[in-house]
């Protein structure tokens, strides 16, 4: 490399170079565990999409029905898998940018140990329906301390590890890395503001619109912070490490971090285009949205030049191969994001599978294809040894490739289709298609196909862990990998002209507050403004809080993951209020902690299901669902019928809601029970009449109850308080 | 809970002028610094990850 810099490096004379190990230990435990969880988030994923082609593989219990452990799914991927290979990544190229060992060996185990204990929690309580519903942040508030406490103790041993470090620079993937520690933390704990109730149960701090925009600046930030900027990171260092050369921009690289970590953070609001949300809200969103293409593309742009004059070697190259699908498929995803926050493609993809495909081009060939190309190129280098097959890995690199395609397509063809037949409109101006299952059955094939891709992504996944298990085997693992290199300072610069790139590159704590401080800045224009000005949520004098039957349904509705496959938003569209009913208010939502508006329509909206059907139709639709709606791709739920709610907790739920500002009077949780035994008995009574013999005390009857309530405070003249 | 405290934030007019400044400022700035450094300091910063 170039050595005389203006930054004229001297070796201040008779200076020893330092010699000190660098722990591999740790990088391969993540990596192992990656893989591992890999394999397991994504059978399972195979499990719940071939749920939707076969409803028996629900299995008729509540473990493995769908609404429980499509969260565990996403949670297994995103956390699990790409978390596990976040933390190989950056502990190898940390240590060896900062030309050090970790700050701390103890806090490199505790973050090992402490991460798969939070996944192996998880995965015990998703099926166990114990969730906040919030996507991708479902888990309840004990295991979210647990993960704040486990992030400062990574923060603390990368910030350590940038402090003691011998180098004097710091070089682009850390700034990426530095945004990620500090975001991920400011994100994960003002969206877990939660009251517990129980060990297992707590209430979203917020409520309704102000839930929403808070879940969505989360969950667009989580995809940005979690999925992008750690992998950015990596991309600067596995990239020029495997192709042997320098990124091709380094100015450009300053650029792509700042603008992206500036601009990403407030787009979160085109997630809930055509809601309930504020129209200036939904604007601004659309706006950074768009803008955001710029530095994505700069990103890729810079990623794949950096192959410049090495295309031949992306022939022979497996690694290269995996990582030029990886910038493909992200330059794919962030060019469709943007397209997708436009208000007239939003109204046409959003609820449908177009985003299931646009989620997967990110996460297949992005997140998972950058993955493999990074353990294809560590572990020959962990075990001291060349990879076992490399026909194995092109194998792999070949039907990953048409896993994701075979994958992607059908979403898009089944997006498409139903996201059309939902607006189609006959001569006669009625709904071409007003019964919803017409449109489900009609992409049911396109659920198959997916299938198909998923099983191949898998087939390949399984192939790198065989091929990665033999280059173990075959080499000698190097646990604690020498290396030389002089202290800070004893290196003699020269910085003239330098002094900015002094105040901002060399000072990671500096870098981490100035960080701070561009997240910080849209977060506080996109959410003070809902959660303070009265304007933004217009109060309606008719909507009342739930009745303590209700609300035990509503967190009965919670538990079985409803929302996973059913919103509770109709937008302004005729052709919504005609399928629906009336569209949806800001107003409705104010007592809805949390909001349950929901991102996915597999089956319909429910926002105005109340007093639609009778309560007969939904004691026989939760028990058989193919009884009331031919061709029903939603699994049973048998077991509502046969437990009783436990009515333990209702007044700690009421004097709960009452903290986070419900209107119940004060002392009403002592007489709740008593008004919600006589609701449920009203229930049964008229379920009776309907020749239906059910218990007042079972569960699905207080989801009947919250069900016929659903939207239907609009339409009753405003009355008093319960 | 957080609405109650803070109610009213007196003056809001002003918010969309005031992240419009800081954006621009922001960017500016940004962008004078990256295009002042020199080209030998960038390459030295690039080649970084190429150390053993």
């Amino acid at each position: 490399m170039e050595q005389t810099s203006i930054l004229k490096e001297q070796v201040a004379p008779g200076a020893v170079m330092d010699t000190f190990q660098y722990d591999n230990t740790i990088v391969r435990n993540f990596a192992i565990a990656s893989v591992v969880f890999g394999l397991v988030g994504m059978l399972v994923g195979l499990l719940v999409a071939l749920q939707l082609v076969y409803p028996e593989l629900n299995f008729g219990i509540p473990y493995t029905s769908y609404g429980r452990i499509r969260p565990l799914h996403t949670n297994a991927v995103i956390f699990a898998f790409v978390g596990n290979a976040i933390f190989a990544g950056v502990y190898y190229s940390v240590q060896r940018l900062c030309k050090t060992r970790m700050f701390s060996d103890a806090l490199s185990k505790i973050h090992f140990w402490g991460w798969q204990l939070i996944i192996l929690s998880a995965a015990i309580t998703l099926p166990l329906g114990f969730t906040t519903s919030k996507e991708y942040a479902e888990l309840e508030w004990p295991i979210d301390i647990a993960i704040t406490l486990i992030w400062v103790v990574f923060s603390a041993n990368v910030i350590g590890t940038l402090i003691k470090r011998r180098e004097e620079h710091i070089y682009v993937a850390m700034w990426f890395y530095i945004a990620t520690l500090v975001t991920v933390a400011v994100l994960h704990i003002v969206n877990s503001f939660e009251l517990p109730i129980s060990f297992f149960k707590s209430y979203s701090w917020y409520a309704g619109v102000q839930d929403a925009l808070v879940q969505w600046w989360y969950g667009h930030n989580a995809v940005a912070f979690f999925l992008t900027t750690p992998y950015l990171g990596l991309m600067y260092y596995f990239l020029p490490k495997a192709a042997q050369r320098p990124v091709f921009s380094y100015r450009l690289s300053i650029v792509h971090f700042w603008s992206l970590i500036f601009i990403y953070i407030w787009a979160g609001p085109h997630h809930l285009l055509y809601t309930a949300l504020p129209d200036w809200a939904q604007s601004l969103g659309t706006v950074f949205s768009v803008m955001l293409i710029a530095p994505s593309w700069g990103g890729m742009v810079n990623g794949l030049l950096t192959l410049r004059g090495a295309w031949d070697r992306v022939r022979n190259d497996v690694v290269l191969k995996f990582y030029v699908v990886a910038l493909t498929g992200y330059g794919m995803a962030t060019f469709e994001g943007p397209l997708l926050s436009l208000k007239n493609v939003n109204a046409l993809g959003h609820y449908t599978d177009w985003i299931v495909g646009h989620v997967h081009i990110g996460a297949l060939a992005w997140n998972g294809f950058f993955t493999f190309g990074m353990f294809y190129w560590l572990f020959p280098r962990l075990f001291r040894t060349r990879l076992y097959s490399k026909s194995l890995a092109n194998a792999h690199f070949w039907i990953g490739t048409l896993g994701i395609v075979f994958y992607a397509i059908p979403m898009y063809w089944a997006g498409f289709t139903q996201g059309l037949m939902w607006k189609q409109f006959g001569p006669n101006g009625t709904l071409q298609y007003p019964n919803f299952i017409e449109t489900v059955n009609a992409i049911v094939p396109m659920y198959a196909l997916r299938a198909i891709g998923g099983t191949l992504y898998i087939v390949g996944l399984i192939m790198l862990a065989y091929n990665l298990v033999r280059t173990a085997a075959q080499g000698k693992f190097l646990a604690n990998e020498e290396a030389q290199a002089y202290s800070r300072g004893v290196i003699k610069q020269n910085h003239e002209g330098d002094f900015w790139h002094r105040v901002l590159e060399r000072r990671p704590v500096r870098m981490a507050v100035l960080a701070l401080v561009a997240i910080l800045i849209g977060s506080a224009v996109e959410l003070i403004p809902t959660w303070t000005v009265k304007s933004n949520v217009p109060q309606m004098a008719s909507v009342l809080p739930y009745t303590p039957l209700e609300l035990q349904g509503r967190d009965l509705y919670i538990r079985e993951g409803c929302n996973a496959c059913h919103s509770q938003m109709v937008r302004p569209f005729r052709s919504e209020t005609e399928r629906y009913g009336e569209y949806s208010k800001a107003g409705e939502f104010v007592y809805d902690h949390p909001f349950l508006w929901g991102s996915k329509r597999t089956g319909p909206d429910l926002h105005r299901l109340g007093d639609k059907y009778p309560d007969s139709w939904h004691y026989h639709h939760m028990l058989e669902p193919t009884s009331m709606t031919s061709g029903s791709i939603m699994p049973p739920y048998p077991w509502l019928v046969d437990d009783k709610l436990d009515v333990s907790n209702t007044a700690d739920k009421i004097a709960a809601m009452r903290t986070l500002g419900v209107p119940y009077a004060p002392g009403y949780e002592q007489k709740a029970n008593a008004d919600l035994q006589a609701q449920a008995k009203q229930i049964a009574a008229r379920l009776k009449d309907a020749g239906i013999k059910a218990d007042h005390e079972a569960e699905i009857i207080a989801l009947i109850a919250y069900m016929q309530r659903l939207g239907t405070d609009i339409k009753k003249a405003p009355a008093s308080q319960p | 809970m957080i609405r109650n405290v803070l109610e009213n934030i007196g003056g809001i007019e002003i918010y969309p002028i005031i992240s419009l400044t800081i954006f621009f400022t922001v960017f500016s700035t940004m962008l004078v610094y990256v295009f002042t450094r020199k080209k030998k300091q960038m390459d030295k910063m690039a080649g970084l990850p190429l150390e053993p």
